[in-house]
């Protein structure tokens, strides 16, 4: 599982704003999980429940995490939308592409309004770090 | 905040050098010498990775003769062994479809690939830049802090220009350039080193030259291998081994 890789990022990333801000011992790390890339919660946290052990700061921590809506908008019409329906409603191989790679979702999903590939994704792309709580 | 710039250093931990194939112009073969190197170095027995960062064309595996290279999940994404290089691309992920990426979304799926890849260990990974001095070049100078440029050129006064350039562009980015090669060269044409040694010294890592042989030998490694295009790929390719990159501060 990929999910494992990103596990590590949020600990390595975490454990660097721990040091930055002086903090011993991190009491919570909220993760913002993008609806975009369709990461595996469950994967994500037997990730982050071995890989935490990469830094002494993160032993007690609570890992909280928040669903960010997949937001898009398109360039040409302007148009915006949230990606959740049509991204369910895709074929389980191209959902797989979007999960590893999600900057490939301009392949396989165009703007509802005016059929355009070409939008940006404003919201909810991948797995972020929201906040590290002393 | 964006977690995975804290992680590619890690994926690169044990790479023993990051060699870059760049040059400002397309169509000069910097994918053919990309791989080239590789295979070369591979049959040298070194370990070797390659990672096509051309997203917008990318076309190492169309050399390699794999139609969609092939990965697995295992702690990250872990690229398979073709031709005995770990092989990276777009391609193992979308297959055939064309990218349509903006230079956030370059930026975005790069650092995505540079923090999930498992390399492994490795004496060389080799990276194909696409051309030109945008997006990408830029990510990999900020995201590959190690990488050594091998510049591409070809003796046609159209790529001259864009090289000085290119060699220029790099210095101002303060990376370290490992030298040049020659490629497409035929038997008439003047040395591309030579004309560019006038404007500064940059060091001639080799010649490739045109060889019929090449095109009916895309998509099948062994056949290549027996190519003068091969030959001369992989004596530069022992030159990148033994030459370690101009250190920045020396040159001029």
């Amino acid at each position: 599982m990929h999910e494992w890789a990103l596990a590590e990022a949020v600990v390595a990333r975490a454990g660097e704003v721990a040091r930055e801000r002086g903090i011993v011992a991190v009491r919570e790390v909220v993760i913002g999980l993008g609806e975009l890339q369709g990461v595996d919660r469950d994967a994500l946290e037997l990730g982050l429940s071995v890989v935490r052990a990469d830094d002494p700061r993160l032993a007690g921590t609570a890992f909280a995490f928040e669903t960010d809506p997949a937001r898009l908008a398109c360039r040409p019409c302007g148009h915006t939308w949230t990606l959740r329906e049509s991204l369910a409603a895709l074929p389980e191989e191209d959902r797989e592409a979007i999960h590893l790679l999600p900057e490939v979702v301009h392949m396989y999903v165009t703007c509802p309004a005016c059929s355009s590939p070409d939008f940006t994704v404003v919201g909810g792309r991948g797995v972020s770090l929201v906040a590290v709580n002393e | 905040m964006d977690p995975r710039p804290a992680v590619v250093a890690r994926r690169l931990a044990r790479v023993g050098r990051i060699v870059a194939v760049t040059g400002g112009k397309g169509g000069i073969g910097k994918s053919s010498i990309a791989v080239g190197l590789a295979l070369g170095l591979a049959r040298d027995g070194a370990r070797v990775g390659l990672l096509d960062l051309d997203l917008w064309g990318p076309s190492d595996h169309v050399i390699l003769g794999v139609r969609r290279p092939g990965l697995r999940e295992d702690g990250g994404l872990v690229p398979d062994l073709v031709a005995g290089v770990v092989f990276m691309s777009i391609v193992s992920i979308v297959g055939e479809r064309a990218a349509l990426l903006r230079g956030d979304d370059i930026t975005n799926a790069i650092l995505e690939l540079l923090a999930v890849t498992i390399w492994g260990e490795l004496d060389v990974l080799v990276v194909d830049m696409p051309p030109g001095f945008g997006d990408t070049l830029l990510d990999a100078v900020r995201y590959l802090p190690r990488a050594e440029y091998v510049v591409v050129a070809t003796p046609s006064e159209l790529t001259l220009e864009t090289t000085r350039r290119t060699l220029e562009l790099l210095a101002r980015l303060q990376v370290p350039i490992v030298g040049l090669v020659e490629n497409l060269r035929r038997d008439r044409d003047a040395s591309v080193a030579g004309r560019l040694s006038a404007a500064g010294a940059v060091r001639a890592l080799g010649t490739i030259h045109y060889d019929d042989d090449y095109e009916p030998s895309l998509g099948d490694p062994v056949r290549l291998a027996g190519t003068r295009f091969m030959a001369e790929a992989g004596a530069v390719a022992r030159r990148v081994r033994d030459t370690p990159a101009e250190p920045v501060a020396e040159r001029p």
